[in-house]
């Protein structure tokens, strides 16, 4: 994309993945500078999951028809706790303006922003995620599922909340990202618990599985095109 | 060559400036000067290919660029209040990176080169939280000798500089347009640059 | 003539004052013979009595709630490919009215499903849709506001509607099939009694209504916001002033 690149649209062009891994580089080098920010992430993963039982009471049937959702819905919502790092304090200190003005294509910079955001705060929701899955007594197919589903899944939610995060930059109003991306994450949220339960009732999730690795294709393609249009209303 | 034709810029209805016409050929140096809120930065930041103007025109080498531009963006290097710098990084991590992200030389050795010709080679291990605002503003300047472009786009670059900084600053500019390079420089304090190329714009 | 003069605001604003009444007196037309055919004129139900009455309007909001949503996207396109004011302008002015109708087809099919499946809330699968929806009117609308610089919530929202737009159908398919899965909660809407030509009719003249009722509303609110971002501009003090003539 070294040719005039419009609003929503480009073909990736060797310029972006270079950016992509200079953006990859710098922002794990970032997070693995602030370990206890990441930490504080996937700890409130775990106390919001359980809660739960402390919640509905500890009846295993209960627990067991309950994990699916309740594990997805504590993902989705330590991941949008993780968005606003994800470009805030670029924003704030000029490096999001540098990053514009770079010879990179600026999605291509800004997929690289969301991989490494991935892999600080989603990979450890998907590692963290059987174990938690054990306290709901589910079994070990569905535990292989849960962690498959939120494999496929949670970089989605990373590609979609990156254009909200866009989005919301500089606003002070720090509930209205929650109110932009959650809506928007239905779907990851319906089939990703969808494929645990239809491991359950004996139905097998190949249907489910496909249908969240297809949204990510498509949320990889779309996200970063919207985000990178997002930031760039943002510096205007 | 960068040229502008009838910029306008407003902030909320408010209008910033207008008719703003200006012409930089190679050699040539712009000093923008203005009261605070006159729309020096806004200005500097239209020129960058950062900011839209209301109004008016911005071309460069006769062609009329939009902002975020390809070929101004590889031509341009903008460095403003903000330094850019990560509190996380060293002053040698910050700097490498940012030459890197612009296509620069980010080898070891050009890195510590730019840091020590800019005195700074003590503060090359230490994490950017522990820089004092002069020095930081070192290491956004420092970024100009790794990474070669026609034209700078400094906002304030002497603020918080000492005055050997602010001679070190004028020294490079002068070398800069010495070799046909252009520079838009938005001050409010006198920084030594004079000669027949360099031409004053005061926003009002 | 040139169409395109009317994409400048200054020109649109005394077309859009014209067309707005036309606009409204045919909503009100409509909106009188649908309800006479579907409160009076249509049969009362075997089944359900006159309880299912009420789905001549909910119908109509429901449909309207979908594509004003659509339409929006659409100004939203418009306004981030041409940069053109005036359809950022129409997107912000439609969507409280989209909102509304979504809010009504809730209200609406709460109230039907009560007398009909003795709850007002069931997880039906287009009631659910409708409720994320709403939530997409309601995110569009807060971020519109949270933004102080008017291009820029102009341009912000456009890109949040397009997003919004890819994802409604994708949102509506999920929760579908997320309720074939969970045939217990499922009540449909869809049973309702079979059409006859009388209730046919009388749906389409209350969805005529509502599609008139969003042109005159959307036109009278666009006439207020662009008096709002325009305000400084000169000819706006000269027709705030040919107001003050008239009256």
């Amino acid at each position: 994309m070294t040719a005039a690149a419009g609003e929503l649209g480009g073909i990736p062009a060797p310029g972006a993945w270079r950016g992509a891994a200079w953006a990859v580089r710098r922002d794990l080098r970032l997070a693995l500078r602030s370990k206890a920010e990441l930490g504080v992430q996937l700890l409130f993963y775990v106390i919001v999951v359980t809660l739960i039982p402390l919640g509905v009471g500890p009846d295993p049937a209960l627990l067991r028809a309950l994990g699916p959702g309740v594990l997805w819905v504590a993902a989705l919502l330590a991941s949008l706790l993780a968005l606003p790092r994800l470009f805030a304090t670029d924003f704030a200190d000029g490096t999001l303006e540098q990053m514009a003005l770079s010879p990179h294509p600026l999605p291509g910079l800004i997929s690289g922003k969301i991989a490494a955001h991935w892999l600080a705060t989603g990979l450890p929701l998907v590692a963290a995620s059987p174990l938690l899955g054990l306290q709901f007594g589910l079994g070990d197919d569905e535990l292989v599922v849960l962690a498959l589903g939120l494999l496929l899944g949670t970089p989605t939610l990373s590609l979609l909340g990156a254009v909200g995060a866009a989005l919301t930059l500089g606003l002070r109003n720090g509930a209205l990202l929650a109110l932009l991306v959650l809506p928007l994450y239905v779907p990851v949220l319906i089939f990703g618990a969808g494929a645990v339960d239809a491991v359950r009732t004996g139905m097998g999730a190949a249907a489910e599985l496909s249908l969240l690795g297809a949204g990510l294709l498509t949320a990889l393609v779309g996200a970063p095109l919207a985000a990178a249009a997002a930031v760039r209303i943002a510096i205007d | 060559m960068l040229e502008s034709k009838q910029l306008a810029a407003q902030r909320g209805a408010a209008t910033l400036f207008s008719g703003v016409d200006f012409k930089l050929a190679p050699g040539d140096a712009l000093l923008v000067t203005g009261a605070n809120g006159s729309g020096k930065t806004t200005l500097l930041r239209i020129a960058a290919g950062l900011s839209h103007a209301v109004r008016g025109t911005l071309s460069w080498r006769g062609a009329a660029v939009a902002p975020l531009d390809p070929e101004l963006r590889a031509a341009v290097m903008y460095i403003g209040h903000a330094a850019a710098l990560k509190d996380e990084l060293t002053a040698e991590e910050n700097l490498a990176s940012l030459a890197s992200l612009h296509n620069g030389v980010a080898t070891s050795d050009a890195v510590r080169g730019a840091l020590a010709s800019w005195s700074l080679e003590r503060q090359r291990a230490l994490p950017s939280r522990a820089l004092s605002m002069g020095q930081r503003r070192r290491i956004g300047l420092a970024r100009l000798t790794l990474v070669p472009r026609p034209l700078w786009i400094l906002d304030e670059p002497a603020a918080a500089l000492d005055t050997a900084g602010v001679a070190l600053l004028c020294d490079m500019l002068g070398a800069h347009l010495a070799q046909g390079g252009m520079a838009i420089i938005a001050t409010h304090q006198d920084i030594g640059l004079s000669g027949p190329s360099v031409r004053g714009l005061t926003l009002s | 003539m040139n169409w395109f003069r009317f994409a400048s605001p200054a020109s649109f604003y005394p077309l859009a004052g014209r067309l707005a009444p036309w606009f409204g007196g045919g909503a009100a037309g409509f909106a009188a013979a649908g309800l006479y055919i579907g409160l009076i004129a249509a049969p009362t139900d075997a089944t359900q009595g006159d309880a299912y009455r009420i789905i001549f309007v909910h119908v109509a909001t429901a449909w309207m709630s979908m594509f004003i949503y659509l339409v929006m996207a659409f100004w939203c396109a418009v306004s981030l490919m041409f940069n053109a004011r005036l359809a950022a302008m129409m997107a912000q002015a439609l969507a409280p009215t989209g909102a509304l109708f979504t809010a009504l087809a809730l209200v609406t099919g709460a109230l039907w499903g009560k007398p009909t499946w003795g709850t007002y809330w069931a997880w039906d699968a287009r009631m659910t849709s409708e409720l994320i929806l709403l939530f997409l009117y309601f995110g569009y609308m807060a971020l519109r506001q949270a933004i102080d610089e008017p291009r820029r919530a102009d341009r912000a929202s456009a890109v949040l509607a397009l997003v919004g737009a890819i994802n409604v159908p994708i949102i509506y398919f999920s929760v579908k099939w997320w309720n074939t899965l969970h045939q217990e909660a499922s009540v449909s809407l869809t049973s309702a009694p079979t059409m006859a030509a009388v209730m046919l009719t009388g749906m389409l003249l209350l969805a005529l209504a509502a599609w008139f009722y969003s042109i005159a509303i959307a036109l009278t609110r666009v006439r207020a916001i662009i008096l709002e971002r325009e305000r400084h501009a000169g000819w706006v003090g000269e027709a705030a002033l040919a107001v003050r003539g008239v009256r």
